[in-house]
């Protein structure tokens, strides 16, 4: 367990050292004492998108950890909840009605985040099952969808549209400092909660009844993983745009690896994840060309062989 | 310190499912409860353990309210086996014993979670994974977890559900070990025969009300086996005092 916790520390580590030098412009590890002005390019620009890149791999495959866990289903992800699709819905309403500017999109995703999670808390709070929780969440989230839609089509002008459609796609190109200033105290906060779930979720193995039984608030957990994860991924998803799979993905690849035990798979998620994001940001840097493969993208012809890949292997074990 | 319903009124949805039950389990003896399918007794071991709220009246565990316990205080008292042997993930058999610790805050290196896997003979394969198990072994694994957490009181719905003969009889050897322990048991069980060879006492329910309840040879008569599940039935005592309990035929074919 500690082994493995080292083995992905020590990935990421080495990813976020990669982050740094790979690029249109190598600059190789000694540009940071020689004087080299090309240094200027990974403190200025590099530097914090790597952190971004990091926080956020490290939130997406936390929060596809828990609520895995939580609803007991391996194929659950950030997105059952409909935290992303508000999130997107606050930034593009936030570009078509003209409060684009930088913090201004941050915030109305934020909002919309927030507000979305609160609704699902609100719509779900006598529910007992997590049944109730996806089916409100995939409500929200087709919802979301269409207003963001509806506001794409009376979009003012072709600009905007385009402007649009480039932040959905997700990516983090030209994210700066103050994105990062924005978004990281909210994914630490949410991430601090979703880290205090893991002996919950162990008992939860058992059933809701033998985890009360043994002394579990499951309100207070529904409580914990809606806002850790309407903080967390709300704040990623408000300056990167939405990126997928992630959170599907890392947790179900680590799972064999620690036993199956929700709680262990908690960290090397967060680890795992931000590996996966660290090397695929780096690798949509490297493709030649004069733009650059958006990060959403990336993880999307990543992610979904391996969802379908998962189906499979899914109705293989139980539906034969 | 006495476990004990009193006037206990449980509602699930629009459904009164017990209806003013009042009983008194001691520590140290094993209570069975019998009734027919929907008499309400699962509802009332999971109104033993808190999990449904009482509509009226309440069940009180030395005095004090288990309802308004604080939780960490009634986990450690009690400990609960539910009729559900689901096990969500396929997690290592003694990681799956080890939850039993929680309410004690503490894990897998807990003296307690070896004596469980002893207790159980679950720990031959305490390494594996529990969905290698057979569904017999997995039964004997989720008892140790309750084992574990070595409650005052344990509430097992149905521990035998998945055994085997063997098996059966090992785990009512388990639950009459733990009650000369000085734990109390109270137990939900169908096969009558087993019922009457394991308990000091019975608890009979029909349709949520309390049939009978006392000392085993009182409540298991014919008349009120016959009355509690629709049945007549064979009470045959054998030479070394054992009872042997059969349904013979369905009381509204008698009559």
């Amino acid at each position: 367990m500690m082994r493995l916790n080292a083995k992905l520390g020590l990935l990421v580590a080495l990813l976020f050292a990669a982050s740094l030098m790979a690029g249109k412009a190598w600059v190789p590890p000694e540009a940071a004492w020689s004087g080299d002005p090309r240094w200027t390019i990974v403190t200025q620009l590099r530097l914090p998108r790597a952190v971004l890149a990091l926080l956020l791999g490290g939130v997406l495959g936390l929060s596809g950890a828990v609520l895995q866990g939580w609803l007991r289903n391996p194929l659950a992800d950030p997105g059952v909840l409909g935290v992303s699709s508000a999130a997107a819905l606050g930034a593009v309403a936030a570009l078509v009605l003209g409060a684009g500017s930088q913090w201004g999109v941050f915030a109305a995703a934020m909002a919309a985040a927030v507000g979305a999670m609160a609704l699902l808390a609100a719509l779900t709070w006598r529910a007992e099952s997590p049944a109730a929780f996806v089916l409100a969440g995939t409500v929200l989230a087709s919802l979301a969808a269409a207003l963001t839609a509806f506001l794409i089509s009376i979009a003012p002008n072709p600009y905007v549209v385009a402007e649009v459609i480039e932040w959905l796609m997700g990516a983090l190109t030209d994210r700066g400092p103050d994105d990062l200033a924005h978004a990281a105290p909210f994914m630490l906060a949410g991430a601090a909660l979703l880290l205090g779930t893991g002996r919950s979720l162990d008992a939860l193995t058992l059933g809701q009844d033998a985890a009360r039984s043994l002394g579990v608030d499951l309100r207070r957990l529904q409580a914990l993983v809606i806002l850790g994860t309407g903080l967390s991924v709300g704040a990623g998803v408000a300056v990167t745009g939405v990126v997928g799979f992630v959170g599907l993905v890392v947790p179900h690849l680590l799972r064999p690896l620690v036993g199956a035990r929700p709680s262990a798979l908690l960290v090397p998620s967060a680890l795992g994840g931000a590996a996966l994001v660290l090397g695929a940001d780096s690798l949509c840097r490297l493709v030649p060309g004069p733009g650059e493969v958006r990060l959403g993208v990336a993880m999307a012809l990543i992610g979904a062989p391996f969802f379908l890949a998962l189906l499979l292997g899914e109705r293989g074990r139980s539906w034969s | 310190m006495e476990l004990i319903a009193e006037g206990l009124t449980v509602a699930l949805g629009r459904r009164t499912v017990l209806r003013d039950v009042s009983a008194a389990f001691a520590p140290g003896r094993v209570t069975v409860v019998l009734g027919a399918n929907g008499a309400g007794k699962s509802t009332l071991l999971r109104a033993g353990a808190a999990l449904v709220p009482a509509a009226a009246g309440r069940v009180a565990l030395g005095g004090a309210d288990v309802a308004a316990m604080p939780v960490r205080e009634r986990a450690q008292a009690i400990g609960y086996l539910p009729q559900d042997a689901a096990v969500h993930w396929n997690m290592r058999v003694r990681d799956v014993v080890a939850l039993g610790r929680l309410p004690h805050g503490g894990g897998v290196a807990d003296a307690a979670v070896d004596r469980a896997l002893a207790a159980t003979r679950t720990a031959d394969f305490a390494e594996r994974s529990v969905r290698d198990l057979s569904g017999g072994e997995r039964a004997r694994v989720l008892l140790a977890r309750v084992l574990a957490g070595e409650p005052r009181w344990l509430l097992a719905d149905e521990p035998l559900a998945s055994l085997d003969p063997l098996h059966q009889l090992e785990a009512l050897a388990l639950l009459r070990d733990a009650a000369a322990a000085g734990m109390g048991v109270v137990v939900v069980l169908h096969d009558l025969t087993q019922a009457a060879a394991v308990s000091d006492e019975v608890l009979l329910l029909k349709d949520g009300q309390v049939l009978a309840h006392g000392p085993t040879e009182t409540v298991m008569t014919p008349d009120n086996l016959a009355a509690a599940y629709g049945v007549a039935v064979e009470v045959l005592v054998r030479a070394d005092g054992r009872r042997v309990i059969v349904a013979t035929e369905a009381a509204r074919q008698l009559s």
